[in-house]
């Protein structure tokens, strides 16, 4: 019985330690990061837009859109398909997206959409899409934003994050922002 | 692309540099020797034993460890099993999660006691921050408990008869204190610089840009996620785990946590080697397991790089690879060295989906598991391969006419059949799990109480890859990993309790053999090497381990395997 005590008090210590005091050392550090640990935003004009790193639905026709997703881009959650690779359903549901894809964009030749823009992400939330996936939709999204094709493809190429390692990503999100701005900027020259 | 190996080969070769001087660190703890962090920890672990009412210089046989052990982790999984029951009406619940089933509860308690992190459950959705707390802090004790079981075993084989092996609670606490917390202290600061949420704030409303509401979860994320590679347990914070953009940020970030998993499994080998001073016996162990761990990532590597040919045929370039269920900023080339890192060690936490993974990988990702002894887990990585050392050296001391001896010890009867029974009882859990579902889901039995709807319900893909979701989730709950092909419906009491049960088994039955064979054996008379002595500091040694080990894990698994992902991969064209 004193064992069981012994035990007991041996435990709780190691919560305070492991649960309460590392828990609140890593919070206190956290208060030095970037947003104060809270996860990075993106505003405009002051109003919080959405979360840098979580992607989120766009299927207006005036935007660049992101990857399909599992969840819908609920951020409340989170999953993949988890579709094994041979199943029926799952590849008429790409042959579906693949299909979709190039009624909205006509110019295209299938072989040049690339594979993340036509398969659904592991988190449902991802932020990112492939330099090619955001090319490819250049010549809709300039055509519907009545802008100049190669602006809106200098804009895409700007927001390429290059890195020493690792794939190159266009965060959705941000290239949409700037895209807003740049309809802004060409609506006001034109109306000056 | 190139760039992209070049990030896989970069993060393997620096966790390998920098396992030698942590294992070094590590092996001077257990000594007891000076190190720099004493002056921190010293006086914290003096008052939680003073406090305790424990004597933590008391050196105990492997009996008493064992004792200490099991009666630990009881106490631990009982609390545990109260805060996931009694969630929902507990403080530490700003986004008013409800209260865990009590199956589903039994299940998660057992799975994070156990170092498994096996999750029927969501994190968003599934549980309070108090229960991700208490989560937490098991991640870090049952990390703790796998390497004070095999500080045990490195004590044990030291080149002396004794039956005095040191003192469980006095590994168990160092393990937390000085390998694990300052490691997690780093691993989460950088994750929190990098974009990881810490806070304790229920989910974020807010308006996308285009106009819709969606909420957002965040919550105490980089302390979690740095002791879930660190200690290798691998529960996630989110439901998506570490694809899961606030999980694993950026690439960088999924090289931190890589190495982060990698760490303690690679560093405990050469800490083997330091403690007993004998660096040559180290070198081989590891490079076996290399060898074994070279040849389940390169073909899923290429395979996941590759991409799908069913895919192809409908006219999309495979150029980036297979994406379905990975991320575009990871890719694929460190999404397959991922996915077989995190199943040879036991982590278990997922950086993409597994369940979509192409063929080859999947079949890979569950060799991985099924043989379980390359790198392995937080201390008990070591332990499965004494297994098939011992096993190794009672074969080859067969074949060429000696005494079975290992560092100076006889292995005899006793110990080779704890040692058999222990190789055998891996195979048997998976295989008789898998046979059971398999059953239910081939005749679409009607479940009852245990599921609802018929047995076939419980699959999301058809087929041989239907087979290989019910063969991973045994596979993964033996191996005590905790990954999943997560497609499978698993929170129903029917997986809650059979996988519970198989995780409870697989487990404390692999820690009690192997410190039952050491501690035996270290009671036995220190025979000197002589000429006579079979040598296990070579490479023909290591050659013979490794038949072993590829004979018992072909044996047994090859025909699930085949029916499985062989399977798909021959139908997949």
């Amino acid at each position: 019985m004193k064992n069981i005590f012994s035990l007991l008090k041996l435990t709780l210590l190691t919560i305070i330690l492991f649960a309460v005091i590392y828990p609140l050392a890593i919070y206190g550090i956290a208060q030095f990061a970037p947003n104060h640990g809270k996860g990075e935003t993106i505003s405009v004009n002051g109003k919080v837009v959405g979360y840098q790193k979580i992607g989120q639905k766009f299927d207006k026709s005036n935007y660049f859109w992101g990857r399909p997703s599992a969840v819908d881009y609920n951020a409340a959650g989170s999953a993949g398909s988890n579709k094994g690779p041979s199943n029926a359903e799952y590849l008429a549901l790409v042959q579906k997206r693949i299909d979709t894809f190039m009624i909205v964009h006509p110019y295209l030749k299938k072989s040049e959409i690339p594979s993340d823009m036509v398969t659904a992400s592991g988190s449902g939330l991802d932020p990112n899409i492939s330099p090619e996936g955001a090319l490819i939709q250049v010549k809709r999204v300039a055509k519907e934003r009545k802008l100049a094709e190669d602006k809106v493809k200098a804009l895409v190429e700007s927001k390429i994050n290059t890195a020493v390692v690792g794939p190159e990503t266009v965060n959705v999100l941000e290239l949409n922002v700037a895209l807003d701005q740049l309809s802004k900027k060409g609506s006001e020259i034109l109306s000056r | 692309m190139n760039t992209e190996l070049f990030g896989v080969i970069s993060i393997f070769i620096i966790s390998i540099v920098l396992a030698i001087p942590i294992g070094k660190y590590i092996a001077k703890v257990y000594l007891g020797d000076k190190t720099f962090l004493d002056p921190i920890f010293n006086p914290i672990e003096k008052f939680i034993f003073k406090i305790s009412g424990i004597n933590s210089t008391e050196e105990m046989n492997w009996k008493q460890h064992l004792k200490a052990l099991l009666s630990i982790n009881m106490i631990w999984f009982f609390l545990c099993f109260f805060v996931l029951l009694f969630q929902g009406s507990l403080f530490l619940n700003p986004d008013n999660n409800p209260s865990m089933s009590p199956d589903l509860a039994f299940n998660t308690a057992i799975s994070f006691v156990v170092n498994c992190n096996l999750q029927h459950y969501s994190g968003e959705s599934g549980v309070s921050y108090l229960s991700q707390m208490f989560l937490m802090f098991l991640q870090f004790v049952s990390a703790g408990v796998g390497m004070a079981a095999a500080a045990m075993i490195f004590t044990a084989m030291k080149e002396r008869t004794t039956d005095k092996l040191g003192n469980f609670y006095d590994y168990f606490i160092k393990s937390c204190t000085r390998i694990l917390l300052p490691l997690s202290v780093i691993v989460a600061t950088v994750l929190a610089f990098s974009g990881t949420p810490m806070d304790f704030d229920s989910k974020d409303s807010i308006t996308t840009l285009q106009g819709d509401h969606v909420d957002v979860s965040r919550g105490p994320a980089a302390a979690f996620i740095a002791i879930k590679h660190i200690g290798t347990n691998g529960g996630g914070f989110f439901g998506a785990n570490s694809a899961h953009p606030l999980e694993n940020p950026t690439y960088f970030t999924n090289g931190i946590e890589l190495w982060a998993q990698l760490i303690i499994p690679f560093a405990m080998i050469f800490a083997l080697g330091f403690y007993l001073k004998k660096k040559k016996l180290s070198y081989v162990i590891f490079g076996v397991m290399t060898v074994g761990f070279l040849l389940l990532v390169v073909p899923t590597v290429m395979s996941e790089m590759n991409g799908n040919p069913a895919i192809e045929k409908m006219g999309i370039a495979q150029t980036t690879g297979a994406m379905e269920g990975k991320e575009v900023r990871f890719g694929p080339a460190i999404s397959g060295f991922w996915s077989i890192a995190t199943t040879v060690i036991s982590t278990g936490s997922v950086n993409s989906m597994h369940d979509s993974s192409m063929p080859v990988s999947g079949a890979m990702e569950l060799l991985a598991m099924m043989v379980n002894a390359f790198y392995g887990g937080c201390g008990v990585g070591i332990l499965n391969f004494y297994i098939f050392i011992i096993l190794a050296v009672f074969i080859s001391g067969l074949m060429v006419g000696r005494t079975p001896e290992f560092l100076g010890k006889k292995i005899e009867a006793r110990e080779v059949k704890i040692a058999a029974f222990i190789a055998i009882l891996h195979p048997l859990l998976i295989l008789s799990g898998t046979a059971l579902a398999s059953y239910f889901a081939a005749h679409d039995t009607a479940m009852g109480y245990w599921f609802s709807g018929n047995a076939t319900g419980w699959l999301n893909n058809p087929g041989h890859h239907g087979f290989s979701e019910m063969l991973y989730e045994y596979t993964s709950s033996a191996a005590n990993n905790g990954s999943g092909f997560e497609g499978l419906g698993d929170n129903n009491p029917f997986w809650n309790i059979t996988t519970g049960i198989v995780l409870l088994l697989s487990r404390f039955i692999p820690i009690v053999g192997p410190l039952a064979i050491a501690g035996l054996l270290a009671n036995k008379k220190y025979i000197p090497e002589s000429a006579g002595t079979l040598k296990t500091d070579t490479s023909i040694f290591g050659v013979m381990v490794f038949a072993v080990i590829a004979i018992i894990a072909a044996l047994s698994f090859f025909p699930a395997l085949a029916l499985g992902p062989l399977a798909e991969y021959f139908t997949l064209k």
